[in-house]
């Protein structure tokens, strides 16, 4: 196989790790020394080989330890997968879309054999051969979506499209940053990001709902996201905030460069062709501050981001407390000098 | 970018007569290999290289959703109307290449629904074809009510009827035979969803009954396409592009945005989606609004226009593209 998957963790000893290879194709997403909300979709094209632009579902040495921690997030709370009655065609669709895709594109790492409705889908990092009948549910593990998200690393809101308006009534979530599904599910596009500060005066969700309705087959998009987490944890779910809200207490000058995460989402909207409906795959990197500054431009250009993000956005993103720490960190990356335009290293 | 093009390349395969009026396209892949999914109520858009004219048309996909060989289509010709229909009848021909967009979903089933009722009014039968097909497969409930004008003229009522027994009812105009609305819905089991497409008359017929007896507003969908009207040229500045564009008579106002190369975005073509509005920046005269999109307050206001099938007439028109 391509890629040497990583045996590592996300929780307890914190394992986990960035080889040279993901450093170098981390998705920075800053394209300049400062940030504000933007309607800021592009198309869902291959981009850039070896970025995590490339594939239509970035496959990466990450693979496998997320998957297990998929497994172990689900084992303690089944709710973070659900799928409302209505929503099991979408499931289908889900499960097409992501085996034609990585089949497609990741030739050595899995395959997939139709002969009419029955298929054949081999998964060869998990260890997974299976046959079963497309449209049955009776032929598979777990309902469609959870079948095929247990095998895909990212989280999956899969919104129905009904009434002018988008509806979160499906969706496996377990590496979240701090929204919760079994709150969410049946909510409209409006509901679900009511929380969110700013955005709602600037307009900015009125243009996001009309340009997410008229997402059409064969047009995905995407666009990046971005928080921050102490320990690579991937999964601070609001339910699990005891376990996890303590960490971002105890950052020092000597552990944050270790400790601190940078956490990027590159959210892709898809829409499936039988249901209608629109799926919306949030992918979770993670990468340490002290991984992050070997990139020169990049530890340059967070410093500035961080020190004059707008308030309200560090409080809403969770690290107002820890900003002054951040900042005086980062600062011994940056010498001022200009950084050049876009997200991608220099050299 | 501009939605709606994605864009598939496609031999026809068949050409057939269904009556007077409507003829039946079949589309398969040029080179072979499947077609996209779609879901059933999904058009395509298919564009006509008529001469100098390119003209694009949104038709509803009537064939079965799963079927990925082919798609198919039925155009009723219009002798009134401004050549789409006519080209695809007197100039589309077996074997001929053409290109349709991907499937566009306007139209879709509420997938929560107990029960579908669906209302159709002539031609307005094509989705509800493929929207029958998708339900059988998975086992939905359903039911068709579908108004035409005289039996021969009944664009697949026979077929319908024989492959769906006991829930295809067929009603004829020139029989006096009319759907009985008021009992209809008074009678169907809680958690229907009404679909309608049909003549306008129609769709405001179902709103107008079903909003009256209570029905909720979610719970009833219509689908109209206008055809963009033909009317007296005029003439358009677009100040982004920096072009002085005109508008013949039987052009709509999109089609002579993009024959100018102005990047113009679209999805229905037909007034409906919303996808094509347009701010005025400045105008001296009166609008033509034809489209079902903006609101009676934004039609007034002077401020947007629908540039798929709605016009101007006056002196100046100014817009943001």
């Amino acid at each position: 196989m391509t890629i040497q998957f990583n045996d590592e963790t996300f929780h307890g000893d914190f394992t986990f790790k960035n080889s040279d290879w993901a450093i170098k194709r981390f998705p920075f997403p800053f394209h300049e020394d400062s940030y504000m909300y933007s309607v800021n979709m592009e198309p869902h094209k291959s981009y850039r080989p070896g970025s995590v632009f490339e594939k239509t579902f970035d496959v990466d040495e990450h693979y496998v330890a997320e998957m297990k921690d998929r497994a172990r997030v689900l084992a303690d709370d089944p709710l973070r997968c659900q799928s409302l009655p209505h929503m099991t065609l979408a499931g289908w669709d889900l499960v097409e879309l992501i085996m034609e895709a990585k089949a497609a594109e990741y030739p050595d790492l899995f395959e997939l054999h139709k002969d009419g409705n029955r298929w054949r889908w081999i998964n060869k990092p998990l260890g997974i051969d299976d046959t079963f009948t497309f449209l049955d549910e009776s032929t598979l593990p777990y309902g469609p979506m959870e079948y095929i998200t247990r095998q895909t690393q990212g989280d999956f809101a899969v919104l129905d499209q009904r009434d002018d308006n988008l509806w979160m009534d499906a969706g496996m979530v377990t590496t979240q940053a701090d929204w919760s599904l079994d709150f969410d599910i049946g909510m409209n596009f409006f509901e679900w990001h009511a929380p969110v500060p700013k955005a709602h005066e600037m307009g900015i969700f009125v243009r996001a709902l009309k340009f997410l309705l008229n997402i059409q087959q064969g047009q995905p998009a995407r666009r990046l996201n971005w928080t921050m987490t102490v320990n690579p944890l991937l999964d601070t779910s609001p339910e699990n905030y005891h376990k996890w809200g303590t960490m971002k207490q105890g950052l020092t000058m000597e552990n944050i460069g270790e400790k601190q995460h940078l956490r990027v989402e590159l959210q892709t909207f898809f829409r499936l062709p039988r249901s209608n409906a629109l799926v919306f795959p949030i992918r979770c990197y993670l990468i340490r501050f002290e991984d992050l500054v070997t990139v020169p431009k990049w530890g340059r250009r967070l410093h500035r981001v961080i020190r004059d993000l707008p308030e309200e956005l560090a409080t809403y993103k969770g690290f107002i407390d820890n900003r002054p720490l951040m900042v005086e960190w980062l600062s011994q990356y940056d010498d001022g000098s200009p950084t050049s335009d876009g997200i991608w290293p220099d050299d | 970018m501009s939605a709606g093009t994605a864009k598939l390349n496609v031999t026809v395969a068949e050409v057939k007569p269904i009556n007077d009026l409507v003829t039946r396209f079949k589309f398969v892949r040029t080179g072979g290999g499947d077609l996209p999914t779609f879901s059933g109520g999904a058009h395509t858009v298919v564009e006509m290289q008529d001469g100098d004219i390119t003209r694009l048309n949104a038709y509803s996909l009537m064939s079965d959703p799963a079927d990925r060989g082919a798609y198919m289509i039925s155009v009723r010709r219009d002798d009134e109307g401004r050549g789409g229909s006519k080209f695809m009848h007197s100039q589309v021909k077996e074997g001929m290449e053409m290109v349709i967009s991907n499937p566009v979903n306007l139209f879709s089933l509420d997938l929560r629904a107990k029960k579908h009722l669906m209302l159709a009014g002539g031609i307005g039968i094509t989705p509800f074809i493929a929207q029958m097909h998708q339900l059988s497969m998975m086992g939905g409930q359903f039911e068709l009510h579908y108004s035409v004008r005289t039996a021969s003229l009944g664009t697949y009522a026979e077929e319908l009827s024989a492959q769906y027994p006991g829930k295809v009812h067929i009603y004829h105009d020139d029989q006096d035979e009319a759907i009985d609305l008021n009992t209809l819905l008074a009678t169907q089991p809680l958690g229907t969803h009404v679909y309608v497409c049909g003549p306008k008359g129609m769709i405001n017929w179902v709103h107008g009954t079903s909003e009256d007896m209570g029905w909720p507003r979610e719970a009833v969908h219509s689908e109209e396409f206008l055809a963009p009207a033909s009317g007296k040229p005029f003439e358009v500045k677009c100040a982004v592009s920096n072009k002085v564009v005109q508008v013949g008579e039987h052009q709509s106002l999109l089609e002579a945005l993009e024959a100018a190369g102005i990047d113009a975005p679209y999805l229905c073509r037909g007034g409906a989606c919303g996808q094509c509005e347009t701010n005025v920046i400045g105008y001296d005269g009166k609008f033509l609004h034809y489209d079902h999109w903006l609101t009676d307050e934004q039609k007034a206001g002077g401020k947007h226009i629908m540039p798929c099938v709605s016009r101007f007439e006056g002196k100046t028109l100014v817009l943001d593209r």
